[in-house]
């Protein structure tokens, strides 16, 4: 098993957060992981990408040119990142502020409208994690006890109460990527 | 983690002295994640962030004098700034460990990661005859991994290493596997690993005194001629590398550092193409592993070294392979990242018989 993801969006929308708790729960699972962000400026606005990598087997090149599953957030990311989507691979992306929507017919390309579920939870920090989710319903590459485990690790002490509302916000996007 | 941060952690389990800093992207992680574990509190090892690259590298300078295990940390720029230092820490023949997460130059160039550090690592940087041991970690659990080998070596030879990381190891993150804990050695133990340093006189009878000065000629030659011994030494026993699919490989990459796994990946997709593709990955630029490239360049066709920089060690595997095979070169240069499609295209571009 092994499964290459890109995720893309402007900084500040999670996609760093994302991808550090998929490789956590990943390392949880007893996989293989690489995260490998576009570090920089970018982190403070501008576009952000980070590529995760989850494999049973040694990961060789954490710098990929294709990939399995993308997770896009906006425009720039999505004109930039559709064509190396491998034949047969996913694409999901949320449609709000896309306007020109992806045109492949071989890859399997979901739109989750992950910031309007987001505003009806009243907390729009839940974001990246109803992605997440949607993401996980679609490539069950990790079980969602290694994603909670994995929000243990990475938050801090003080913000432990709020796992129950990420784990909410991982049902929704699986709920909304199955519709 | 990081790989900046399990630097600062397998320091931190080394038993290390003290580290010395000024922070710099992509290398900041080191002296942060220091600060966040407050080692002085544990192990009493000293965290300083100094005023600048030039005050942190002789505050190394003075604590090797001392026979502590003590280290510093920095990205290009900064390293540079240190090399004065450097120089004259290995002229005294002190152990120390240098860290460079490599960025983009030249000049203060981009935060993005670059290899274009190799010629200022392994051939000297600073000035005069003397050379670093050079490690380049292509992993995170190397990065942690060479700390203590970076130690270990430069207290056993009295020379300083360096870890020559770039910035894809610094800021990726990846599984790892800490060193257990190991206790900071004591003012006794200390004196008597090195009888040479400054640890006050302890019964001795004798000042040992540190410097690199040397105003007479003769005795400063006889002190080149030890570096020299010493370096021979280093070629002789610590050079070390690894080979993936050399045993039938027709054809080899060269590449050290994040990038020999970005060639992994492309070799992987030529050997599915049924392209009989080798890699060697140096793992000390220096000493580097001339014999290993020479007896290659008696089996392959060819050879590509690939390298985030114009062609520098490019120059080395030249030099071992003595022209018995075409060398090429392919680079990405200021921070720029190759993709293994790319290298695949290279390997074919310089190679046309391959289909």
């Amino acid at each position: 098993m092994k499964e290459e993801i890109i995720i893309a969006g402007f900084g500040g929308q999670g996609v760093l957060s994302m991808g550090k708790i998929l490789a956590y729960a990943g390392l949880m699972n007893n996989l293989e992981v690489t995260w490998m962000p576009a570090y920089g400026p970018e982190q403070r606005g501008g576009t952000a990408n980070v590529t995760v990598i989850l494999s049973d087997s040694p990961i060789s090149s954490p710098v990929l040119d294709r990939y399995d599953t993308a997770v896009i957030l906006n425009q720039q990311s999505l004109d930039k990142f559709e064509s190396k989507v491998k034949p047969g691979g996913t694409l999901i992306y949320d449609p709000s502020g896309i306007h020109h929507l992806p045109t492949r017919t071989d890859i399997n390309i979901v739109p989750v409208d992950a910031m309007e579920a987001a505003i009806e939870m009243n907390n729009t920090k839940t974001y990246n994690m109803i992605l997440l989710g949607s993401l996980l319903a679609l490539r069950p590459i990790v079980d969602t006890e290694a994603v909670v485990k994995a929000l243990r690790k990475t938050l801090p002490e003080r913000h432990h109460h709020l796992i129950p509302l990420n784990e909410q916000a991982i049902a929704k996007g699986m709920e909304l990527a199955r519709k | 983690m990081k790989g900046n941060e399990a630097i600062a952690h397998a320091a931190i389990r080394y038993g290390v002295d003290g580290y010395f800093g000024y922070p710099i992207t992509p290398q900041s992680e080191v002296l942060e994640t220091l600060e966040d574990e407050q080692p002085w509190d544990t192990t009493g090892m000293v965290v300083l962030q100094a005023e600048s690259e030039v005050a942190a590298i002789n505050m190394v300078y003075g604590g090797a004098s001392s026979g502590k295990a003590v280290m510093t940390s920095s990205s290009s720029p900064g390293v540079s700034l240190k090399q004065e230092g450097i120089s004259y820490i290995a002229a005294a023949e002190l152990p120390a460990l240098i860290v460079n997460v490599m960025r983009g130059g030249p000049g203060l160039g981009t935060i993005q990661p670059s290899q274009a550090d190799y010629f200022q690592a392994t051939k000297g940087g600073g000035h005069g005859d003397y050379h670093l041991i050079v490690l380049s970690p292509a992993t995170v659990q190397e990065m942690a991994d060479f700390v203590g080998l970076g130690f270990d070596l430069a207290f056993k030879y009295r020379t300083p290493a360096m870890i020559l990381a770039d910035g894809i190891v610094g800021q990726m993150m990846e599984k790892v596997v800490l060193p257990p804990f190991r206790p900071r050695r004591t003012d006794a133990e200390i004196a008597a690993q090195c009888p040479w340093a400054t640890t006050a006189k302890r019964g001795r009878g004798h000042r040992n005194i540190v410097t690199s000065l040397e105003m007479d000629s003769p005795k400063m030659e006889e002190n080149n001629r030890r570096f020299q011994e010493t370096y021979a030494r280093i070629q002789e026993n610590e050079v070390r590398f690894q080979e993936y699919y050399t045993e039938d490989a027709e054809y080899l990459m060269v590449a050290f550092g994040s990038v020999a796994r970005i060639c992994l990946k492309a070799i992987e997709d030529a050997r599915a193409a049924g392209i009989k593709v080798g890699l060697l990955r140096p793992i000390t630029l220096w000493p580097f592993p001339t014999k290993e490239i020479a007896a290659l360049s008696r089996r392959v066709k060819g050879m590509l070294v690939v390298e985030l920089n114009a062609g520098q060690m490019i120059e080395d595997v030249r030099l071992a392979t003595e022209g018995r095979v075409p060398v090429y070169h392919f680079g990405r240069m200021g921070g720029m990242i190759p993709n293994p499609d790319e290298v695949l295209d290279a390997l074919k571009k310089d190679f046309p018989e391959i289909k």
